[in-house]
């Protein structure tokens, strides 16, 4: 990393506007904090009398969870706010909504929304750090990092990494995220899953597309499997779950064909027996869970980044 | 003679009657006549030394949204936006509320146009309601004024109604306009479908929505003999049908918009819904192609697709964000950028802007010949400014050029012989 490096992101809106320096520090920063949920009294005063509204416009339990233990682990004071429908067709819009809630002041607003670009639409009219939990099929950053630090922790680097990804990529906010991602800090990035489920021009985003996932998942040393929704199968994207699991879910005998010491990925939750077979999930190459603790240890090190904290405080606290 | 105007020293270019020349033009009486030796003591005279004195420009696709939606724009500033832009007449879209779908609505656009900035020439809908269930009545509407058909705003789905609609127009000597879109292939889609849609995670659509449907839409002009005309086109693909349609001799006319060959879906970057519209900015390839078939004539016009809007229906997420850019006050500028390139000549481009509309929807205007009625455009194809939107005449303050620099303009709109614009 560079002498004199800042973090100077007032907004976490994708992993498209960090860099490779600024990925790092959000990772050695989420390493400082992870230490603090580890201990006895899980909390550091390091966010006290800070705002922060977790703005949800989609059920998301997990996510919405992890930010707000991290939030409180942080000191911080959380505000849950959940819509069942978008704003559009409740009559008020985004901004209006946003507006009513900058002026209550809070410090950072958590928004998760189904439709792409809301948290860029959000961070141009109010005052507030805006921290993208999730647009529409676009990205979901804090997932991204959360992935690369899982990696991290057991590869080192992300360097010369062959990563697969396999599923539903077009559909995949987390996939958007974790392809930038991945490839800004030099990993190699195939993809493989039915055409139908492939975005245009994904190639010129630097990953590798495999018609047969068995080339995306040779010699890879991680293999992330994606959610497949259910409703996939209305959209005419694939004829049934079933016939996806034979041709794309994870299985021991797909996985003989990734490096011994491959890591074995997912978003979740999991379709168990669809995108990925339980024993998979649950094997000792599977680091789901590693996954989901690195998530609450990334949104502490978000929360405090965006707020210009530039040494985490954890020694503060206890 | 009563009431002369002369126009004195300009470039007159008018391709109908073959000139391109340093001329004085003689208006009076709303007409053109022809320029005597000695000048009036009572003349007018107008200075157009160094500008070009161009047949009125005419847009034969604009949105004035009267009735119904005057929140965004009405006849009255749309019109004002036309002079401005160089227009000395628009032809207006049906999409109103309600639908200009009978004589009833036509009259009243025609009745809130007089005494405006610029003519303005109602379409009529292709089906009742636009809803592409059954006819409009052609008849009542041909009366009460409209000079073509459709349902611009949404294709029409159903084949046999469009078949149906090419054979009735051609009864009443119709142009059946078509907005070309195969409605399945786009399902909910926000802007091309590319790098772009992939890296904003915006669902696509793809060229080949466009496409497909004008082949179907020459197909059926061929089955019937009617005139079709392809509006706003986008893309290669459909430019290739077109090109093809016209070698085997379908009555077929085509119009394309500046922002299609000024930009691409580039522009949507950022989530700028002034950059959303339909059919979507397309990418590089496809605004060379369109830059080509302006130049070779697989395109007939230039139109502007000028669709304002409020703030409301654009400040939003951009998935819910409305189609549309205004474009009246930019078209000549963002044309004149095409002259300057040598994509097109000084001649072709008032082709595309005057004659060529004119011809497609068969109405006065488009020359200078002697006689012919005084819609005159006056340009200074030097002057340089910055588009600002909220300088424009038009309530509709969305377009993806605000704050461009641009360099030439109209500086001068004579409709019926009368200075309806002057900067």
């Amino acid at each position: 990393m560079q002498e004199n490096y800042n973090f100077k992101h007032r907004h976490i809106l994708g992993l498209e506007q960090m860099s490779a320096d600024d990925i790092c520090h959000v990772i050695n920063t989420a390493r400082s904090f992870k230490e603090v949920s580890a201990r006895p009294i899980k909390k550091v005063p390091t966010l006290r009398g800070k705002t922060i509204v977790n703005f949800f416009f989609e059920p998301s339990t997990r996510t919405r969870l992890s930010f707000e233990i991290a939030a409180k682990r942080m000191s911080a004071d959380t505000f849950n706010i959940s819509a069942s429908t978008s704003s559009a067709t409740k009559g008020e819009t985004l901004i209006d909504t946003a507006r009513n809630l900058q002026a209550m002041n809070p410090d950072i607003i958590i928004l998760r929304h189904s439709s792409s670009g809301a948290p860029h639409l959000l961070a141009r009219n109010v005052q507030a750090s805006i921290i993208n939990a999730g647009d529409g099929t676009h990205e979901h950053p804090s997932q991204g990092l959360l992935d690369i630090m899982t990696i991290m922790e057991h590869k080192g680097s992300l360097a010369g990494l062959k990563i697969a990804i396999i599923g539903d990529i077009a559909h995949s906010r987390v996939a958007g995220s974790d392809i930038r991602g991945f490839t800004t800090l030099g990993a190699q990035v195939y993809l493989a899953g039915p055409k139908t489920f492939m975005p245009a021009a994904i190639e010129q985003m630097g990953a590798v597309v495999c018609e047969d996932v068995r080339d995306a998942v040779r010699d890879a040393d991680v293999v992330m499997a994606l959610r497949i929704q259910q409703e996939r199968q209305n959209d005419s994207l694939i004829p049934s779950l079933r016939e996806y699991a034979v041709c794309y879910g994870i299985n021991d005998r797909l996985l003989q064909l990734a490096k011994d010491d491959v890591l074995v990925m997912h978003p979740g939750p999991i379709n168990r027996g669809v995108e990925m077979n339980p024993d998979v999930a649950d094997g000792a190459r599977s680091v789901i869970l590693d996954q989901v603790t690195n998530g609450v240890a990334v949104r502490m090190a978000l929360l405090y980044l965006v707020l210009g904290g530039d040494k985490p405080g954890v020694e503060q606290g206890g | 003679m009563d009431g002369l105007i002369i126009l004195k020293g300009g470039r007159v270019i008018d391709p109908v009657n073959g000139r391109d020349e340093v001329a004085d033009l003689w208006v009076t009486d709303g007409k053109i006549v022809a320029s005597q030796a000695e000048t009036p003591a009572d003349a007018k005279v107008i200075d157009a030394t160094g500008c070009w004195v161009v047949p009125g420009l005419i847009d034969i696709h604009v949105h004035l949204r009267e009735p119904g939606q005057e929140y965004k724009e009405n006849v009255a500033s749309g019109t004002q936006a036309a002079a401005a832009g160089g227009f000395t007449a628009v032809a207006c879209m049906p999409n109103t509320t309600p639908v200009n779908d009978n004589g009833s609505v036509t009259r009243l656009i025609l009745e809130r146009a007089e005494g405006c900035a610029a003519r303005v020439y109602p379409v009529g809908a292709i089906s009742k309601g636009s809803k592409g269930e059954s006819l409009a009545d052609y008849a009542e509407m041909k009366e009460a004024g409209i000079v073509a058909v459709t349902d611009d705003g949404m294709p029409v789905v159903d084949s046999q109604l469009m078949r149906r609609a090419m054979e009735y127009a051609a009864s009443h000597k119709l142009v059946v306009m078509s907005h070309s879109e195969e409605e399945a292939l786009v399902r909910n889609g926000c802007m091309n479908e590319g790098l772009n849609s992939t890296r904003l995670g915006l669902r696509g659509i793809p060229a080949a929505a466009e496409s497909i449907m004008v082949y179907r839409e020459v197909a059926l002009a061929e089955l019937t003999g009617t005139h079709v005309h392809i509006a706003h086109v986008s893309c290669e693909d459909a430019l290739a049908v077109i090109r093809l349609a016209k070698q085997r001799g379908v009555k077929v006319t085509a119009e394309t918009a500046p922002h299609y060959f000024t930009l691409t879906d580039d522009a949507v970057l950022g989530y700028n819904t002034n950059a959303k519209m339909n059919p979507p900015l397309r990418s590089e390839k496809d605004r060379e192609a369109i830059r080509a078939a302006l130049a070779d004539g697989t395109l007939d016009a230039i139109a502007t697709d000028h669709a304002p809007h409020s703030v409301l229906e654009k400040e939003l997420e951009f998935n819910y964000a409305a189609n549309g850019i205004t474009g009246l006050e930019t078209s000549l500028s963002l044309t004149l950028e095409l002259v300057r390139q040598g994509v097109i000549t000084e001649s072709r481009m008032v082709e595309l802007m005057s004659a060529g509309p004119a011809g497609i929807i068969g109405v006065e205007g488009g020359q200078l010949g002697e006689g012919a009625v005084a819609d005159i455009t006056v340009i200074d194809p030097e002057m340089e400014y910055v588009f600002t939107a909220e300088a424009s005449f038009s309530k509709g303050k969305n377009s993806p050029f605000n704050e461009t620099k641009m360099k030439g303009r109209a500086i001068m709109t004579l409709v019926d012989g009368e200075v309806k614009y002057r900067l």
